[in-house]
C-alpha cells in the first residue's frame, strides 16, 4: 500500500463557511478509513481576516499544513485570496475556484449552502466514497439542516461530474 | 482502500484531544482564562460534567485554584496561551518547590507566528528556568496520550508537569481514538507545614529535592519511549520536537530522527548515542534555540539553522533551505487584515475618542484592531491590563497632552482593576474607558464575571463594574452606550477636560453574543 497523501486546500475570508467545509471533507476522510490531519487557523477570521483551512489524508500523515505546491485541489471561495492561495497548487493540481460562480448560480435561492455545493464539487475530485461522504454530513450537522445539505452536497457533485 | 474500525474514533483538535485525554485520565478540577490558542481545552473540558471546569479571572489564580486542587488530593489542569504563563509565573516558580498531592498539568500554547498574540516567546525555556519536566506533543494524538503520561509522572515525581502546546498542534484535527473515563483513587489531603510552607528554610529543603528530582526526571527522559529514535539512512540525522517533527518527516522521510517528546529535562546520553549513529546532525525547531544551545553544549556538532528562522513559524516548504544553513526567504503574500465587524459599538467609542485627538494607551481584545489605519485611534498594546497602567504613566511623562486608557470588560476583570486601585491611592487623574461589550470577545465570546453567568452558561453572582469602580475610588463612574454618539462625545469630552480620575463604561453588547 502506497503512502500517497492527498492535499487540499481551503480558503476565503471569514463567514464563508470554510471550516464547516473542510471539516465535512475530514470526517469524509475519516470514515473511509484514512489518517487526516486538518488545520485550521481561528482568532481573526471572525473579524473579515483571511481564512485558510487544510485537508491532508493519506495511509500517514505528517505535516498538518500543505506545503507550496503541493496541493492537489484548490478551494478558494473568495477572489481576493485566490493569488495567495494559488501558490499551494500543484503543477497538475485541481483548481476548483471557476466552479464558485457556478454553484454561486445553482444556490442562488439558498446562498448559505455555498460551501457544502463546492464540497459536492470537491468530492468528485477525491477517492472517498459518496457514503462516507454522506456520514460526513451527518456528523458534521448533527440533525440540523442534514438532509437539506446532502441534497445541495449532490447537486454540487453533479455540477462536478458534468 | 484502508479498512479502520471507526466506531470510536473522532477527529479532534489538539485542545480537544487533550482535554479528553485528562478527562479520561479521571482529571476533576480544571482552570483557565480563554487564550488563542489555548481556549479550546477548558470549552471542552466543561462539556464534561464530571470536571470542575472553570474560566477563572486570570492566570496566576486560575493557576492557583488547580494547584490548591492538586495539592489537596484532585488531578487537576491548569491551560493557557504563552503570555498567560506570563501571568502565572508567580506561583509556578514556587509549585516547582513544594510539589503536589494529585497529579497536576500546566498546559502552555505557544503562538509561534503570532497568529493572534502580541509576541512568540518560548515557553521551553520556562521549563528550565522552573526546574519542572516539559513534554512537548507533536500532533493531536500525542496531545491525548502525553496528557494521560504527564499525570502519572507528576505523581511518582510530586511534580506539576508542564505540556507545551503550539498553535499548528492545537488547532490540527486528527484522528483520535476515544476511551472510558478511569478515575484514580483520591489520596487524602494532610497538612505538611515543611513541604506547603515555602519559608526560607523550607524552600531550602525543598530546593534539595528539586535538584534530585531534576536528575531523577532525567533519567526518565532518557528511556521515556516519548523520546524516540527511528533509525533511517544514518547520512543525515534530525533532533526535533513538536510540528518541527511532522515538517521535517515530510521532506527527509528516509532520514534518521530522534524526536524529542519528553524535550526537559534532556536525555543526554540518548543524545550523545545518537550523534554517533549519523554523519550529520540537524537540529530543526520553531523559535528560539533551544535544543540546539543544549546539544552544542553536549559538545556534540550539530548544524544549526539560520538566525533568520528563529522568527516567525516553520512551515514543510521552508525546511529545505533550513536544512541548507540558507537564511529564510520572507514570503510577501498579502493577507487580508481582520478588522472590527461592521456593526461593533467599538467603531463608535473609537470615533469619539478620534475626533478629540487623543493618546489611547490600548490593551489586548478586538478593540485592539483600531489601530489600524483609517482609525490609527489606539496607541498601545503591551499586556492585559495594561490600558490603565500606561496611561497613568503617559500622565507622567508627558503632563498636558490628552490621554485616555481604554480595555475591554474582560481584560478589566482581569488585570485592569489593581491598576485602577493604584490610580485612586496615587492621586492620578485621567479617564479609563472601560469597553463593555459584555463578553470576551476576541477569543470568541466567553463568559467572565461581569456577564453573570459561568463556563456552562449558568447563572451566578454578577459583577457590577460601576459599582467596583466606585469602589476603587474613582471620582466619577459615567456609564454610556456608544451608540448614543453626542451623549457618549459630551461625556467624553467632558471628562476629558476635568482633573479628575474618571471611568467611562462604554457599553453596547457584542453582536456575536451568542444567545
Amino acid at each position: 500500500m502506497n503512502n500517497r497523501v492527498y492535499s487540499i486546500t481551503f480558503g476565503g475570508i471569514g463567514g464563508q463557511g470554510i471550516l464547516k467545509a473542510s471539516e465535512i471533507c475530514s470526517w469524509a476522510a475519516l470514515f473511509a478509513g484514512y489518517h487526516v490531519k486538518k488545520s485550521e487557523v481561528h482568532g481573526m477570521s471572525q473579524r473579515g481576516g483571511s481564512v485558510e483551512s487544510h485537508v491532508r489524508f493519506g495511509q500517514r500523515v505528517y505535516s498538518p499544513l500543505v506545503p507550496v505546491g503541493g496541493a492537489d485541489v484548490l478551494l478558494c471561495f473568495h477572489p481576493e485570496e485566490l493569488p495567495r492561495l494559488q501558490a499551494f497548487l500543484k503543477k497538475e493540481g485541481a483548481d476548483l475556484s471557476g466552479y464558485v460562480e457556478k454553484a454561486t448560480q445553482a444556490m442562488a435561492d439558498n446562498p448559505r449552502g455555498l460551501n457544502t455545493c463546492m464540497v459536492g464539487v470537491l468530492s468528485t475530485r477525491l477517492p472517498i466514497q459518496e457514503e462516507h461522504w454522506m456520514k460526513a454530513i451527518e456528523t458534521v450537522f448533527k440533525g440540523k439542516g442534514v438532509e437539506e445539505n446532502k441534497k445541495v452536497f449532490l447537486d454540487g457533485r453533479r455540477l462536478g461530474q458534468s | 482502500m484502508v479498512k479502520a474500525n471507526t466506531a470510536n474514533q473522532a477527529l479532534l483538535s489538539g485542545n480537544e484531544a487533550l482535554a479528553y485525554g485528562a478527562y479520561e485520565a479521571g482529571l476533576s478540577v480544571a482552570c483557565a482564562y480563554p487564550g488563542t490558542p489555548s481556549t479550546e481545552v477548558l470549552e471542552t473540558l466543561a462539556q464534561f460534567p464530571e470536571v470542575d471546569a472553570q474560566w477563572s479571572v486570570n492566570e496566576k489564580v486560575a493557576f492557583e485554584v488547580a494547584l490548591g486542587a492538586a495539592i489537596s488530593g484532585a488531578r487537576s489542569l491548569f491551560a493557557c496561551k504563552h503570555v498567560g504563563l506570563n501571568v502565572a509565573m508567580d506561583p509556578l516558580m514556587t509549585a516547582s518547590y513544594t510539589g503536589i498531592l494529585a497529579g497536576f498539568v500546566v498546559v502552555v500554547a505557544d503562538d509561534p507566528g503570532m497568529h493572534s498574540s502580541q509576541n512568540e516567546q518560548d515557553t521551553r525555556w520556562v521549563a528550565l528556568y522552573s526546574k519542572l519536566p516539559m513534554l512537548e506533543p507533536a500532533s493531536p494524538a500525542e496531545a491525548k496520550e502525553f496528557v494521560q503520561e504527564a499525570f502519572k509522572i507528576s505523581e511518582r515525581y510530586d511534580t506539576p508537569v508542564l505540556l507545551r502546546m503550539t498553535t499548528r498542534v492545537s488547532h490540527t484535527k486528527e484522528n483520535v481514538v476515544l476511551k472510558e473515563r478511569q478515575v484514580p483513587p483520591r489520596p487524602a489531603f494532610e497538612r505538611n507545614i515543611p513541604k506547603y510552607v515555602m519559608v526560607p528554610g523550607n524552600a531550602y529543603q525543598r530546593h534539595i529535592l528539586v535538584e534530585k528530582r531534576l536528575q531523577q526526571l532525567q533519567t526518565l527522559s532518557e528511556k521515556s519511549r516519548f523520546n524516540r529514535i527511528e533509525k533511517g539512512s544514518g547520512k543525515i540525522g534530525f533532533i526535533t520536537s513538536g510540528v518541527a517533527y511532522q515538517y521535517v518527516k515530510e521532506s527527509f522521510p528516509d532520514a534518521s530522527y530522534l524526536k524529542l517528546g519528553m524535550t526537559y529535562p534532556f536525555c543526554d546520553d540518548k543524545i550523545k548515542a545518537f550523534a554517533k549513529t549519523v554523519k550529520k546532525v540537524v537540529v530543526v525547531e520553531e523559535l528560539d534555540p533551544f535544543i540546539e544551545d543544549h546539544v552544542k553544549a553536549l559538545g556534540v556538532k550539530v548544524a544549526a539553522k539560520d538566525r533568520s528562522f528563529r522568527i516567525g513559524e516553520l512551515a514543510p516548504e521552508l525546511i529545505p533551505a533550513l536544512v541548507a544553513g540558507e537564511a529564510k526567504q520572507e514570503i510577501k503574500a498579502v493577507k487580508r487584515k481582520p478588522r472590527l465587524c461592521p456593526e461593533c459599538p467599538h467603531w463608535a467609542t473609537f470615533a469619539a475618542l478620534k475626533k478629540l485627538d487623543l493618546y489611547v494607551a490600548g490593551d489586548i481584545g478586538c478593540y485592539t484592531l483600531a489601530c489600524l489605519p483609517p482609525m490609527s485611534a489606539l496607541h498601545s498594546c503591551i499586556c492585559m491590563g495594561a490600558g490603565v497602567t500606561l496611561s497613568e504613566g503617559w500622565h507622567k511623562g508627558a503632563p498636558g497632552k490628552k490621554i485616555v486608557g481604554v480595555l475591554g470588560d474582560s481584560t478589566f476583570v482581569h488585570s485592569g482593576i489593581t491598576g485602577l486601585v493604584n490610580a485612586a491611592y496615587n492621586k492620578a487623574k485621567g479617564v479609563i474607558l472601560i469597553l463593555d461589550n459584555s463578553t470576551t470577545a476576541m477569543t470568541g465570546g466567553q463568559q467572565h464575571p461581569a456577564t453573570g453567568l459561568t463556563i456552562r452558561n449558568e447563572p451566578t453572582k454578577k459583577l457590577i463594574l460601576e459599582d467596583l469602580c466606585r469602589a476603587c475610588g474613582v471620582d466619577h463612574v459615567d456609564v454610556v452606550d456608544p451608540k448614543n454618539l453626542e451623549e457618549f462625545r459630551t461625556i467624553l469630552e467632558k471628562r476629558v477636560n476635568e482633573n479628575a480620575l474618571s471611568v467611562i463604561i462604554s457599553r453596547h453588547p457584542c453582536k456575536l453574543l451568542r444567545r
